[in-house]
């Protein structure tokens, strides 16, 4: 049952990652905000130039 | 009494794999049945992981956990992050994962199944899952450095010029044949038109509710963003069945590759948060549940594969591409086996996000792995078909003919037997008026997928509603390269005129924005628009074209991993990344050549621009004449290119084993790792 759980929590973390949810969460800790309409547009001002650059592969 | 089990099971596993490729390799006249393919992956896969990748692990690399990593020595909470080792797979998985592996298997797959399959497992095993696996661990220790800085360091300034010049090239290349792969897929087809055209309200959507509902809910929204794509889906049917609806949403080749610019210019240019982003996170979604969806359906349903082990075609008079077996198929298969691309992410954000060294082994070797598994899948879903069915989608009508009835009879003349009325029926049970001549691989793929999921899963009833899932999967997967690789190559064009004019390197300042997007659209729209034109369909020239780019760019990778083996004293086992790499250079270099100056006008470009000004001159006769002459010159530029980086990588490895040169590796300093001492 443990290990049911644990491979939940991870693959559930693999898709906050893939999806961005978990960068997000770090900005917030970060910059010490709570979610809202402004922080995530900060958190898009920040993060696109650097997601924008990573090449997606054929 | 452990040992004697792994031997035992190990053991087991080899004669297993052996079993099954021997089964595959001899067997001739019959069908067989996919799981033979299943079987052999898996256990070759398995041996390759266990064996193989511990023995360069071990032996070349020599993995050390205790050596701390950019993630934890720079950890910064943006792109330096320690992160979970599964996490990292998926994560770097989902990035490597694209359309290459599923439409260059297909395409292939007029050889039979044999030299593919042979190809996508021996390939992985050996070079590319040993690329990705290597190049993501010396970017690992080198601070997360990219392949060009990398190449820059390690073989010299060409070597970084060739990577950067290279990746621009095989970007612009990749887009043009991957939209094409969009427009033979979608021309004449109001249902996919219908569903891919509904993608973009849907993104838009997506992005103002992430943005202005529920901020930062990515899953959330993309799983709704996924339910509306489905009804979409389901809508579709009615606009293909009203007159008035299918017209407005069928257009033809040259318009759907107009939109297409007009799209990816748009993307390029609009705020990423309104289109690409949540286009980005619809289509992962997507892509992830189809690919493990397929591989359910393929071992429940097991299908029989109706292609032979090997075609009359492996002589090079092959429709669906001309050339020889040797060195096309290995140039077609592509990213399956070993991709170039590959290197610019082993050594772009997964490094960054590493823990242990020793992770590098799973994430590196074990994500090509599946990445290659997914090849198989495509293979599977290619050869599915009767051959005859295979070779109408996938004939140019150039080659076979415009007329139904001409065109079976063709196909039929090669031993491949279909009638105009099995093509009419298929047609009619996928819900498109035809599907003849339908080249580049997408429908093929999406006709095989649909065969399976509806044998799984719904029936012969839901053929249609599967094969348009099928498309939008794709070309939803395909416009979301399209968008995010103009983006990336606009901003690596905008590095580089930044050093020119510093205003043009700006990535906010809109002139350039605009200018640079045009540049970038209108270099990859140019081999689009050439595509459509073309008699033979485009992919004939294109997809090899695409194919030899890439696979000169893992040349490179190649070369930058053998200089640093060599550096760091293990040139006795260099024959890991030597041996990929010689193949490579055969590999490419006979395509190249073959590509340039083939006397047959359907393989040498300069044969098709003589065939052409020998020929009747059309108003179009002076446009194809200069495309091939393009084709021919991009393809000769390139494999300079790659000489100078084989050279001036030669001269390092004379020089460091003559002991002429000094060998400094340029590695970061070791740090000991806090993490092992906190987890202990």
């Amino acid at each position: 049952m443990k290990r049911i759980v644990f491979s939940w929590h991870t693959f559930m973390a693999t898709l906050r990652e893939i999806f961005d949810e978990a960068a997000y969460a770090r900005f917030l800790e970060r910059a010490g905000m709570a979610s809202s309409r402004a922080a995530y547009a900060a958190f898009r001002r920040e993060f696109e130039e650097v997601k924008v650059r990573r090449p997606k592969c054929c | 009494m452990s040992k004697l089990l792994a031997i035992l099971g190990w053991g087991a596993v080899a004669v297993v794999g052996a079993l099954a490729v021997g089964a595959i390799a001899v067997h001739r006249g019959e069908p067989i049945n996919a799981l033979w393919l299943v079987v052999a992956a898996t256990c070759c896969y398995a041996l390759g992981y266990r064996f193989y990748s511990k023995f360069i692990a071990v032996k070349i690399l020599a993995l050390d956990g205790l050596r701390a990593t950019p993630a934890e020595r720079l950890e910064n909470g943006r792109d330096f992050l320690v992160t979970n080792k599964w996490v990292v797979f998926g994560h770097h998985f989902a990035a490597i994962a694209g359309p290459g592996p599923l439409v260059g298997p297909v395409l292939a797959a007029q050889f039979g199944y044999l030299p593919g399959t042979m190809w996508v497992l021996a390939g992985a095993v050996f070079a590319g899952c040993v690329q990705d696996f290597v190049t993501l661990l010396f970017s690992v220790r080198r601070d997360g450095k990219s392949l060009t800085e990398m190449a820059k360091d390690e073989i010299g300034r060409v070597g970084g010029f060739v990577a950067y010049v290279a990746v621009i090239a095989i970007l612009i290349i990749l887009l043009g044949v991957a939209a094409l792969i969009v427009v033979n897929a979608l021309k004449a087809s109001p249902w996919g038109t219908f569903t891919i055209a509904m993608t973009m309200p849907i993104a838009v959507l997506m992005g103002v509710y992430l943005r202005r509902i529920r901020p930062g809910k990515v899953l959330e929204v993309s799983a709704l963003g996924f339910v509306l794509v489905l009804a979409a889906i389901w809508g579709g049917q009615y606009v293909s069945q009203s007159p008035g609806l299918a017209r407005l949403f069928t257009f033809s080749a040259p318009t759907l590759a107009i939109l297409i610019m007009v799209y990816g210019f748009a993307a390029s240019a609009l705020p990423v948060w309104l289109l690409l982003a949540p286009r980005d996170y619809l289509s992962t979604f997507v892509k992830l549940g189809t690919i493990a969806l397929l591989a359910v359906g393929i071992v429940a349903l097991h299908p029989t594969l109706h292609m032979p082990a090997l075609t009359r075609f492996v002589d090079g008079t092959g429709p669906v591409f001309a050339g020889k077996i040797f060195p096309f198929a290995f140039i077609t298969i592509a990213c399956g086996a070993i991709s170039g691309f590959h290197a610019l992410i082993s050594s772009g954000t997964t490094p960054k996000l590493v823990a242990r060294e020793t992770e590098t082994r799973m994430v590196g070797y074990g994500a090509m792995m599946c990445e290659s598994a997914v090849a198989v899948m495509a293979i599977i879903a290619a050869c599915v078909m009767q051959p005859g069915v295979y070779f109408a989608i996938n004939s140019p009508a150039g080659v076979v003919g415009q007329a139904p009835a001409a065109a079976a009879a063709t196909i039929s003349s090669w031993g491949f037997p279909v009638t105009a009325a099995d093509m009419q029926a298929l047609a009619h049970a996928v819900g498109e008026q035809t599907l003849y001549n339908r080249t580049g691989g997408a429908p093929a793929f999406a006709v095989g997928m649909a065969h399976i999921f509806s044998h799984s899963l719904g029936g012969e009833t839901l053929m249609a509603l599967w094969y348009h899932f099928a498309i939008m999967f794709e070309a939803l997967f395909i416009l979301t390269i399209l968008d995010a690789g103009t983006r990336v190559a606009r901003f690596m064009v905008q590095d580089a005129l930044g050093h020119v004019y510093k205003p043009l390197g700006r990535t906010s300042w809109y002139p350039s924005i605009l200018g640079t997007s045009a540049l970038i659209v209108g270099a990859w729209g140019y081999f689009l628009w050439q595509g459509v034109k073309d008699p033979l369909g485009g992919i004939n020239s294109l997809w090899p074209l695409f194919g030899i780019s890439n696979q000169l760019l893992a040349t490179v990778a190649l070369c930058v991993a053998t200089t640093i083996i060599i550096k760091m004293h293990r040139a006795k086992y260099a024959a890991v990344t030597l041996v990929p790499l010689a193949w490579l250079v055969a590999v490419t270099f006979t395509a190249s050549w073959q590509k340039m100056f083939d006397p047959n006008p359907r393989v040498g470009f300069l044969a098709q621009a003589e065939a052409l000004a020998a020929g009747p001159a059309t108003g179009a006769t002076g446009r194809l004449i200069f495309n091939n002459r393009l084709d021919a010159a991009v393809t000769g530029v390139l494999v300079v290119m790659v000489t100078l980086v084989l050279v001036e990588s030669g001269r390092q490895w004379w020089g460091i084993l003559s002991g002429t040169r000094q060998a400094p590796v340029k590695e970061a300093p070791f740090v000991r790792t806090r993490l092992v001492e906190e987890r202990g």
